[in-house]
């Protein structure tokens, strides 16, 4: 039987009509429906441009230069409108401010459905339900100018979340936002992914997070994909996320810095808990080689 | 021995125009080489505060003294002389035609003659290690070069203090880290640094002293391995300490002998390897 795929981008191409240079150069990428997939690339390695060809914004809104294929959700970009693919493919950016076009809370929520043609009863069915997932349902009728900036892109999110698409894309949706907006954005996505079957993109420079929700990660740099694989692979050595620039998680850093000063580790933990346990080991190790630990009784 | 105050705020307060009680009674000393993290929520009141100490926003009620003036009494720019402040955007900040304009504006302002401009400009730029044509265009500079020609323009005007709002906000880790090497290195040479910032690895990372601002009144102020440990306190402002002093707490909570106040990865290495000499050489 032939695998499904929610993505499947196939040597994909593309330069800007005033870019010197390819900004993708033969991007290849598959993502299975409900995966949870972030990435991760230094600035202008072109991680932006590739989600503006998930939702078809490249080739129809961007022009350039335009080779490959990208079927979304069953349908090539090339054949399709940006609005028949926002119907399978919800795009958020970074600045919330940006994303917002209506007045209230519930305007913007009905916005997409209600240029879909949408009869009124589907239409409030669908604010109704997107409200919610937002916990926005007790500010419908709110001005928008009145919202944090976290409730802001969790607007933003939902908004696009009434068109009922099966695969979101997130450019860098909290990089804009103070800690608990980052958090109850962040939080919102999670559950789009765990409770709704949502599959998930999200370019994001936030490595804790990825480690800890991510199925995959994809490393960009230069156009290409330079990487991927669950966190664990990607974090397993420091070369990965060092050759681009980034760190790997806290955690990880320190596992590195150990197995660099020749002490031996046989795994890199990635999160916190994992690290608690792992860490708490080799220290263990490290007390018991001398027998009887005297530390342990002067705290 | 008690260092030099700098900045005193006496019991501040502030109203924008829409009635915001945005300041609610700020009280506090900046001394002389500190390197503070400005942290709190949006809306919790630092950019507000950050504005008392360089004289754009002065208090209706409460005194700012920078180096014993009080900032209602004189001008920015006589205020801008000893404190410069960086701006979040350095979009909203740069608005010459070319590099040499943008950083000799504040010293025009200010009366420096123009062979002292030129050799500021030299300077400041060598700083900030920014190797670009004096007569191109800023607005052809990438977004981390428009910050170091926004840090330039501050540090030509040779303050004691530097305000940096955000400076790491939409850079990517290689250039957020360049940027706070930069800082650590303007610190290191003798300016007093305050740095607002939503990033709490950096702020460990590098600050030496923090205040946490909460719906306009300062919920604490301390060595930042200290403000850093106490969960509870982070807690009220929604903020949460780098992954690598979580670790260390629950470390430290378990018995063993790693200190709870750890910073960075780089502390933690040495703890480790510490405890491994120790182990080793007792053994």
């Amino acid at each position: 039987m032939k695998e499904s795929y929610a993505v499947i981008v196939e040597d994909v191409w593309f330069k800007y009509i005033a870019g010197k240079d390819y900004a993708l150069k033969g991007i290849n990428f598959k993502v299975r429906p409900g995966e949870f997939v972030v990435i991760m690339g230094p600035s202008g390695c072109g991680k932006s441009t590739l989600a503006y060809t998930l939702n078809g914004m490249i080739p129809h809104m961007f022009k350039g230069d335009f080779k490959g294929k990208v079927i979304v959700d069953g349908l090539d970009t090339l054949e399709h409108s940006i609005a028949e693919l926002s119907t399978r493919v919800g795009i958020v950016f970074q600045n919330p401010e940006a994303q917002l076009v209506t007045m209230t809370v519930l305007e913007e929520l009905a916005f997409g459905p209600e240029n879909l043609g949408l009869p009124k009863e589907e239409i409030i069915r669908r604010i109704r339900e997107v409200a919610k997932v937002a916990r926005l349902e007790n500010k419908l009728h709110r001005s928008t100018l009145h919202l944090s900036g976290g409730e802001k892109q969790a607007l933003a999110i939902a908004s696009v979340l009434a068109l009922r698409p099966k695969i979101l894309v997130l450019d860098e949706v909290t990089s804009m936002l103070d800690p608990i907006g980052t958090e109850l954005v962040s939080e919102m996505v999670v559950r789009l992914n765990r409770e709704h079957g949502l599959t998930i993109i999200a370019i994001d420079h936030r490595v804790e997070w990825a480690a800890e929700y991510a199925n995959r990660i994809v490393i960009m740099d230069n156009g290409q994909i330079i990487g991927e694989g669950s966190p664990e692979e990607v974090f397993a050595s420091p070369d990965l996320v060092r050759k681009i620039g980034f760190r790997a998680p806290q955690v990880s850093e320190l596992a590195y810095e150990l197995m660099d000063q020749g002490v031996k580790l046989d795994k890199i933990p990635i999160s916190l808990n994992e690290a608690v346990e792992f860490y708490s080991r080799l220290l263990d190790e490290i007390l018991s080689s001398r027998g009887d630990s005297p530390w342990r009784e002067k705290l | 021995m008690e260092r030099e105050v700098i900045i005193r705020v006496e019991d501040i307060h502030y109203f924008y125009p829409n009635g915001v009680h945005a300041l609610r009674g700020v009280t506090l000393n900046i001394h002389k080489g500190e390197f503070i993290a400005l942290l709190g929520q949006n809306g919790s009141g630092k950019t507000t505060l950050a504005k008392h100490l360089n004289g754009l926003l002065v208090p209706h009620k409460g005194r700012v003294l920078v180096k014993g003036i009080d900032t209602r009494k004189v001008s920015v720019a006589k205020i801008a002389k000893i404190v410069g402040y960086v701006f979040q955007n350095p979009e909203h900040q740069i608005f010459a035609k070319t590099i040499f304009d943008e950083i000799a504006f504040g010293l025009r302002n200010i009366g420096v003659p123009e062979d002292e401009i030129e050799k500021r400009v030299i300077e400041a730029l060598k700083i900030v290690d920014l190797n670009k044509p004096l007569d191109m265009n800023p607005h052809f500079l990438s977004t981390g070069e428009k910050h170091r020609l926004a840090i330039a323009s501050v540090l030509a005007m040779k303050p004691e203090v530097i305000i940096l709002d955000e400076p790491t906000t939409g850079l990517d880790y290689k250039r957020s880290r360049q940027l706070m090497e930069l800082i650590k290195r303007l610190h290191e040479q003798g300016h007093t640094i305050i740095l607002i910032t939503h990033d709490m690895a950096f702020a460990a990372e590098y600050s030496t002293r923090t205040i946490i601002l909460h719906e306009g009144k300062v919920i604490a102020d301390g060595p930042t391995k200290e403000v850093f440990t106490q969960l509870d306190l982070l807690a009220k402002s929604s903020l949460k300490p780098p992954q690598i002093t979580l670790l260390a707490i629950e470390l430290y909570k378990r018995g063993y002998p790693i200190p709870k106040e750890i910073m960075s990865v780089k502390e933690m290495v040495n703890e480790f390897l510490k405890i491994y000499m120790l182990a080793k050489g007792l053994s």
